[in-house]
């Protein structure tokens, strides 16, 4: 307890830095993963409309970089953060390796929660002349939608522990503590505050996450 | 076409391909649907019902042939034209369909929505035909707190929202009880009568036609084989599959002796009890071979076979007095 109190500065600014990049690396994944997730579903051969090449293209993009294992991808990529943020540690750069390795995943969240949306209902959203669009975003996204909060949920803590991996490369954070006091100096004291923060952390956020599926959820 | 056919179908032909095989769904059809129908296509499972009532709104292209919808052959239309068409063409499902993240008037204001209503006008179109379907209390509820046939009068309701000439329903009725069924095929009934939309009503079930259909299609193999009005069709069966369909599979492998007579209920008789009169007013007796008669609004439809008691003028007396309360009479060996 003791050494947590001295260390408090430390524990909250590592607790912020995992926070900041673990959603700031949400969002982007989002923002990627999302429209890739929507192109997989609409243009597979059952899809609103088909359209193979782009569709095998895609599926193979997202395979690629699911398989590359995060640890390997961080320092493989170390180029092109270099390139995007002008350094190749530290917080920021910890989040361009992590938005490459999150939003293929992302992608497959968005394509299984979609994928359970029931055809009978886009089927009638066809019958009443709805454009693909109008079916992408009113009854696709929208019936999904308790569906796709549980996808956040976990991709919030998957992109969560990713990060902690990235304090290997300096990228702050509460990994990067539990790694620099636990790994390189055995205090074994710290290395464990750093942990049970990180649990705490991960089990607030699922929480949150699964209170809004479940809240927007209308079907019980 | 005449200019009161509201749809047209002409040589439809509509194949699949499954695993390298080809399966034809629906072989050169040909139909005419008048405006005001309630029009009934029956015909087992895999026959190509729902085929072919999907062809009518183009949920699925046809290979050949026309679709003809209130003049415009829809199949020569874009796909944005028949976004535009569909709206005309009201569609409920099994199933329903309903979105079940929306509450009941934003499942009613749906079409409107995409048709570029304003919020207040598809709200206020939503409360009223809440009303036509007697849910009006159930306005703010989610589908999963309604019941099937709620469910199916919401389903009814949206796809009436756009105002459409036609409604499509396939197999609307049969995932709903009996007494479900019945009430919803009388809210069907009550639309047509009231606003006028042509109902085409696919189903299994011969009861649902008997119900509210005027006119009937029997499809069988991919193929229509024998249409017309319901009280025809339903009294004189030509083809073997509406002979199946609506008398079962034992008929023909009964036989009877050689003085067997059929008695035709055309619906031109009150439903009261012919052949229990017949043996007391008589005197004579007779056995019933086979008998399948149903009562449609007070009137009896159906067939019933006796067979006759020895003795010629037994035989007459009994054929004279059928004949004298203007029902069919003649005589058969085999039934086939
Ligand atoms: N998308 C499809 N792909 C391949 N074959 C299909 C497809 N849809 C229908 N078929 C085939 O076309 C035929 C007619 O099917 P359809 O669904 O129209 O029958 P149905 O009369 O509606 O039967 P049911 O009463 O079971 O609903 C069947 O042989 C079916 O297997
Ligand atoms: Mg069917």
């Amino acid at each position: 307890m003791a050494e947590f109190i001295e260390n408090i500065d430390m524990f909250l600014k590592g607790t912020g830095e995992t926070l900041y990049m673990t959603l700031l690396s949400t969002l982007i994944a989002y923002l990627i993963g999302l429209p890739l997730g929507i192109l997989l579903i609409i243009t597979d051969k059952n899809g609103l409309k088909p359209i193979k090449w782009l569709n095998v293209i895609l599926n193979a993009i997202v395979n690629i970089f699911r398989s590359i294992p995060f640890l390997i991808l961080l320092v493989w990529i170390t180029p092109v953060t270099r390139a995007i943020v002008g350094k190749s540690y530290g917080t920021n750069a910890a989040i361009v390796p992590l938005v490459i390795a999150a939003a293929p995943f992302v992608a497959r969240l968005i394509e299984s929660s979609i994928k359970e949306v029931d055809s009978g209902v886009i089927e009638a959203a066809k019958s009443m002349g709805a454009t693909h669009w109008q079916i992408v975003t009113k009854v696709l996204l929208s019936e999904a939608k308790p569906s796709l909060f549980i996808g956040s949920a976990i991709a919030v803590t998957t992109i969560l522990s990713y990060s902690a991996m990235a304090g290997f490369v300096g990228g702050g954070g509460l990994g990067d503590i539990a790694t620099r006091f636990g790994y390189y100096r055995y205090n074994d004291t710290i290395m464990t505050i750093s942990v049970i923060l990180l649990v705490i952390v991960v089990q607030v956020l699922q929480e949150i996450g699964m209170l809004i599926a479940k809240k927007s959820d209308k079907r019980n | 076409m005449s200019t009161n056919t509201i749809i047209s179908i002409r040589g439809l032909t509509k194949t699949f391909l499954s695993n390298k095989n080809t399966v034809t769904a629906l072989r050169n059809i040909d139909l005419d649907i008048k405006k005001g129908d309630i029009f009934g296509i029956i015909g087992v499972s895999g026959a190509g019902k729902s085929t072919l009532v999907r062809c009518i709104n183009l949920l699925e292209r046809p290979d050949s042939g026309s679709v003809i919808f209130d003049g415009r052959d829809l199949t020569k239309l874009s796909e944005k034209q028949m976004q535009q068409e569909r709206r005309s063409i009201g569609m409920i499902f099994q199933q329903f369909n309903l979105l079940m993240q929306r509450q009941v008037w934003k499942n009613i204001t749906f079409p409107l929505e995409i048709a570029g209503l304003s919020k207040d006008d598809a709200k206020s179109r939503a409360l009223k035909l809440l009303n036509t379907v007697g849910l009006s209390d159930k306005a703010n509820s989610y589908p999963s707190q309604l019941s099937g046939g709620q469910k199916q009068r919401v389903a009814i309701a949206r796809a009436l929202a756009t105002n459409p000439k036609v409604l499509l329903c396939d197999e609307a009725t049969s995932a709903l009880d009996p007494g479900t069924t019945k009430e919803v095929l009388a809210l069907l009934r009550e639309i047509n009568k009231t606003l006028g939309v042509t109902i085409i009503i696919i189903t299994h079930e011969m009861s649902v036609i008997e119900e509210v259909c005027n006119k009937v299609a029997v499809i069988d193999k991919n193929n229509i084989v024998e249409c017309g009005n319901v009280s025809d069709v339903f009294t004189h069966p030509k083809s073997e599959a509406a002979k199946k369909l609506f008398f079962g599979e034992g008929v023909k492998d009964k036989s009877f002796s050689k003085r067997c007579c059929r008695i035709v209920f055309d619906g031109s008789s009150s439903f009261d009890p012919v052949i229990a009169d017949m043996i007391l007013q008589t005197g004579e007796a007779v056995n019933i071979m086979f008998a399948d008669t149903k009562n449609i609004d007070g009137k009896a439809y159906g067939q019933i076979i006796i067979q006759l008691p020895d003795g010629e003028i037994a035989q007459k007396k009994i054929i004279s007095w059928l004949r004298d309360r203007n029902l069919s009479v003649e005589e058969v060996s085999d039934i086939g």
